[in-house]
């Protein structure tokens, strides 16, 4: 068994890309190596902004030789043949053998291969894996042809401890000599490591003041920070994005804590978490009682030295100030005009392309806001519509041209302080949410309708111009605009026929109707939310209705109850029945055509189980006609009609003799198939 | 003793020079940026194999101007500019040692390498690289380009772009530019400060760039260069260095119509696209040019 050792030393890899590129490496190397029948065994990496490692054990060093006795051609077949033959097996032809085989006698060719060695394949690999890794982005350096994320200075390749020899050719005459030696953090030492084995290195390396691995590092940055947030009375302000980004900047973590200017805490606290994350990386942090508090934290990249990190304190301090000046700057002049009188400025700023300008949607978010808001009890229309007229006024602000993310939020703080009210200020800022699954939805009914309309004339607009999503690419979100729409509905209980709604929607946009994609489009996300939400794969299909989106709640409700009635045993013997008459009378109907429902003769309704079955469907399609009922009736009606089912097929025999009761029987079954089905599609259900 | 601001660019200059690089002086044309400079944008593509270069070279932004009230944005400032090509298997060292020449010590600094693609849609060049922070702040810029004017560039060159006045704030430890001192000479001997030379530059500039420019004339000078661009272009050879000049014209104009606000956001991705059009035909014509007069040397 052998174990291999590949470490690659190059420039900055830029933060987001790490995780990434650490699991590509050792995808890369796993199958290479056991297509070429090396039989990797077990795998290890690390990654820090300039090191990559990768160990694998258990390979096979050396396959064994093989020897193979190949059947050729006739001894008198043409010679084409035989020299066709000879070519294939590599052999020349006074290498073959003449064998009688008893059905005649044949050339045979002995063919000797050698087992490949892992190490003279392993430096092919190696070439071949680099020269076409799958950066996202990657750049030649010097006179390379070869790309690499930023320019690679070391390649080194071991096997049991050792070096093999080896080169990775760059192109242009440029080429990495395979090595087993590797530089520690680049400001505090001059001296390399040696490189043995996976757990050396990483000892080594952090006594050279790189912690190569990345959950290490990420765990010592919260460690550190915590302790220092709670030595401070502060809590952390967790943000786990601006963790994982920080972990993949620096290789030796000293986080350090630093102060910010009193004069800036009057800014909203979104600011100031934005700004310090977006251009500094810095994190905010808490007082205990849970507002911002006046400090912030950063990770240098550096030991710890009581010295040094005040200067760096100081120094970061000093750019904080610079950078929330400027934030304060906009904030303030942003302010200097009313909320309102940026509103011409949207007409410059374009949508999308055949959508008009911002200013065009805003005006058809206030026409779209009473259809939507109509269905929503205790909408405030008149609020809707104002946020919904000053909804993208913000675009045009100072502050969201520099922090784009601040959208909605910093339309909400200036159109208080332009006198709206705070119904008003409330759906505006709400109006983006939800932005993704774990984002909440608006707080008010005004943001919830603000929110829909804003969602329904992009989803219409878009689809109406021919740019809808495909395959995987969805530039303009359109899909997590259809789920946030059906996160509404559901969560906020909302009864909307978006059908129509499309509808209107499109002809606010100049087309003659919504496009038939649409409903569609939606309902395939409806499939989607609902399985994720952990409906059983049947039952949302035998609810949803492909691209039927008149009533999304009904839709989402009916799964839901099914899936409930399903999951007990009634449902299960009740699915038994409704397979049982379905398929009586698909037999039947393929002899004789269709059998009605609702043709059942009351008089000749003999046996006291038919009386009974008869009795309990009439009451479930009474009660599955929903507008009377509701859904509730309509399941109970369902179970119910589980005793007289069962107790029908057991006692009853529909192919009676008397053709009239005969087709009676098949009338009553006809009746209970169609009940059901007006409830939910049960052909759909496998269990 | 912390270094005045014009000791620092001629140290720059100086430890530049030491590494072999050929120190010119800013180009005399208003630029958006440093890279703009024809020893940059033009040499990165050709014809010497080998182009190391360096040069101090004042940059117009018009639309960062603030009338001299903001301590740390202006419409006129000095980026230093470090090209070598090909880009040396030893650049971070390299440049890490023009901080220490400097006097800024990288063992005391949080010295930081965070990504940053850059690319000018103006120019049609694209490049990989960081910004370089020290102690979270942006010092400079490092850059190996790609593709200058849509031509792939090879080898590749390494671009440092340092901002002297940010860099040189860090290193006096200061908060307003128009503190920054200048020479070293103390007030009472008539030395100068940042303000002093350009606060009233400022003030005037902003005003101008904002409100007073004439946007009718100045569209006529835009499409008056992008003419001359042509003209050159279409002369038998082409002329690439004159043609290049007038496409540095029509950037910056394009640049003051901007900070006029005339410019609407459609308009604004045709202007763009305008000027790199005329970017790329002079590198092609300089890469055809260059290429036609070393053979001629050679014969």
């Amino acid at each position: 068994m052998t174990d291999l050792f590949l470490e690659l030393n190059c420039e900055e890899i830029p933060a987001r890309m790490q995780n990434k590129a650490i699991a590509d490496l050792e995808r890369l190397f796993l199958d290479a190596l056991s297509q070429g029948g090396f039989a990797p065994k077990q795998s290890r990496t690390a990654i820090s902004p300039r090191h990559m490692a990768l160990e694998i054990t258990g390979l096979i060093a050396q396959q064994p030789d093989t020897s193979e006795e190949r059947r050729g051609p006739r001894i008198d077949a043409p010679d084409k043949a035989i020299d066709g033959f000879c070519a294939g097996a590599g052999v020349s032809r006074a290498d073959l053998i003449e064998k009688d085989t008893g059905k005649g006698v044949f050339f045979f060719a002995q063919i000797d291969q050698k087992g490949a060695s892992l190490e003279r394949r392993l430096a092919e690999m190696v070439q071949d894996i680099l020269s076409q890794f799958p950066w996202p982005k990657s750049q030649r350096w010097g006179r390379s042809r070869m790309s690499w994320v930023r320019p690679l200075h070391r390649v080194n390749v071991l096997l049991d401890g050792k070096a093999i020899a080896g080169q990775v050719d760059l192109g242009g005459s440029m080429s990495i000599t395979f090595g087993a030696e590797t530089e520690g953090h680049p400001f505090y030492t001059d001296e390399l490591i040696s490189l043995t084995d996976f757990d050396s290195y990483v000892n080594d390396l952090k006594r050279s003041y790189v912690i190569v691995d990345a959950a290490e590092r990420r765990d010592l940055i919260s460690a550190q920070a915590a302790e220092k947030a709670k030595s401070a009375g502060l809590n952390l302000r967790a943000d786990d994005g601006l963790l994982a980004e920080v972990t993949g900047l620096v290789e030796f973590p000293n986080v350090l804590i630093g102060k910010i200017d009193d004069a800036f805490m009057q800014l909203p606290a979104e600011v100031l978490v934005t700004s310090m994350r977006v251009h500094q990386k810095f994190f905010a942090l808490n007082e205990s009682d849970g507002k911002i508090a006046p400090y912030f934290m950063t990770v240098a990249n550096r030991l710890p030295d009581s010295e040094t990190d005040a200067l760096i304190i100081a120094g970061n301090e000093r750019v904080l100030r610079a950078r929330l000046s400027d934030a304060a700057f906009f904030y303030e002049t942003d302010q200097q005009q009313k909320l309102e009188d940026y509103l011409p400025n949207l007409e410059q700023v374009a949508f999308y392309e055949g959508l008009g300008t911002v200013a065009d949607k805003v005006e058809r978010l206030q026409k779209l806001i009473p259809l939507i808001s109509d269905s929503i009890s205790g909408c405030d229309t008149q609020a809707a519509q104002r946020a919904a007229a000053l909804s993208k006024a913000d675009l045009v602000t100072g502050m969201v041209g520099e922090f784009p993310e601040l959208q909605g939020l910093m339309g909400s703080y200036y159109a208080l302080s332009s006198g709206e009210s705070e119904a008003v200020a409330v759906a505006m800022r709400d109006h983006y949410r939800p932005a993704g699954p774990s984002d909440r939805l608006p707080e008010t009914r005004e943001g919830l309708a603000l929110s829909l309309a804003d969602k329904i004339d992009t989803l219409v607009g878009f689809f109406g111009v021919g740019a809808k999503p495909t395959g995987s690419k969805d530039p303009y979100a359109l899909r997590r605009a259809a789920l946030s729409i059906l996160r509404i509905l559901d969560e906020a209980d909302i009864s909307l026929p978006l059908d129509t709604l499309f509808v209107e929607a499109a002809r606010l946009h100049g087309f003659d109707t919504a496009d038939a994609d649409l409903g569609r489009f939606v309902t395939d996300r409806l499939v989607v939310r609902l399985r994720d939400s952990g409906l059983a794969y049947d039952t949302v299909a035998a609810s949803v209705v492909d691209g039927d989106i008149s009533q999304i709640d009904r839709q989402v409700k009916r799964a839901r109850a099914l899936d409930t009635v399903l999951s007990t045993e009634t449902g299960t013997a009740l699915i038994a029945g409704f397979r049982r008459a379905a398929n009586i009378l698909a037999a039947e109907e393929k002899k004789t055509g269709s059998i009605d429902a609702g043709t059942v003769n009351p008089a000749l309704l003999a046996a006291d189980e038919e009386k009974a079955l008869f009795t309990a469907v009439e009451a479930l399609s009474q009660a599955s006609d929903e507008t009377k009922g509701g859904l509730s009736k309509a399941m109970q009606g369902l179970a119910d009609l589980r005793g007289p089912i069962d107790a029908f097929f057991e006692a009853i025999i529909v192919n009676a003799e008397d053709p009239d009761l005969r087709t009676n029987r098949l009338a009553l079954l006809a009746e209970v198939r169609g009940a059901m089905m007006q409830i939910a599609d049960f052909s759909k259900i496998e269990k | 003793m912390a270094l005045d601001f014009q000791s620092i660019l001629l140290t720059l200059q100086q430890y530049w020079a030491a590494q072999g690089c050929v120190i010119l002086q800013p180009y005399d044309m208003e630029v958006g940026a440093g890279t703009f400079h024809p020893a940059t944008t033009l040499r990165s593509l050709g014809p010497d194999d080998v182009w190391n270069a360096a040069y101090v070279q004042p940059s117009r932004r018009p639309t960062d101007g603030r009338y001299g009230e903001n301590p740390n944005r202006l419409q006129h400032y000095y980026q230093f500019q470090t090209i070598m090509k090909p880009s040396p298997a030893n650049a971070q060292e390299l440049y890490l040692g023009s901080l220490e020449a400097i006097g800024l010590d990288v063992k005391k600094h949080d010295i930081r390498f965070v990504e940053d693609d850059w690319e000018s849609p103006t120019l049609g060049a694209w490049g990989l690289g960081w910004e370089v922070w020290c102690d979270g702040m942006e010092v400079s810029q490092f850059t190996y380009f790609q593709q200058v004017g849509g031509i792939e560039c090879d080898p590749v060159p390494l671009e440092l772009t340092y901002g002297l006045e940010r860099l040189a704030m860090f290193i006096q430890g200061i908060e307003n530019v128009y503190e920054l001192d200048w020479d070293g000479v103390p007030k009472d001997k008539g030395g100068k400060k940042y303000g002093d030379v350009f606060l009233r530059a400022e003030r005037e500039f902003s005003t101008w760039n904002f409100e007073v420019a004439e946007t009718s004339r100045l569209l006529q000078h835009f499409k008056d260069a992008e003419a001359e661009c042509a003209l050159l272009l279409a002369h038998e050879p082409p002329l690439a260095l004159p043609a290049y000049d007038q496409c540095m014209k029509a950037s910056h104009l394009f640049n003051l119509l901007d900070a006029r606000g005339v410019i609407s956001v459609t308009e604004r991705q045709g202007y763009i696209g305008r000027v790199r059009a005329l970017a790329k035909q002079c590198c092609e014509a300089w890469v055809g040019v260059g290429a036609e007069s070393s053979e001629k040397g050679t014969n």
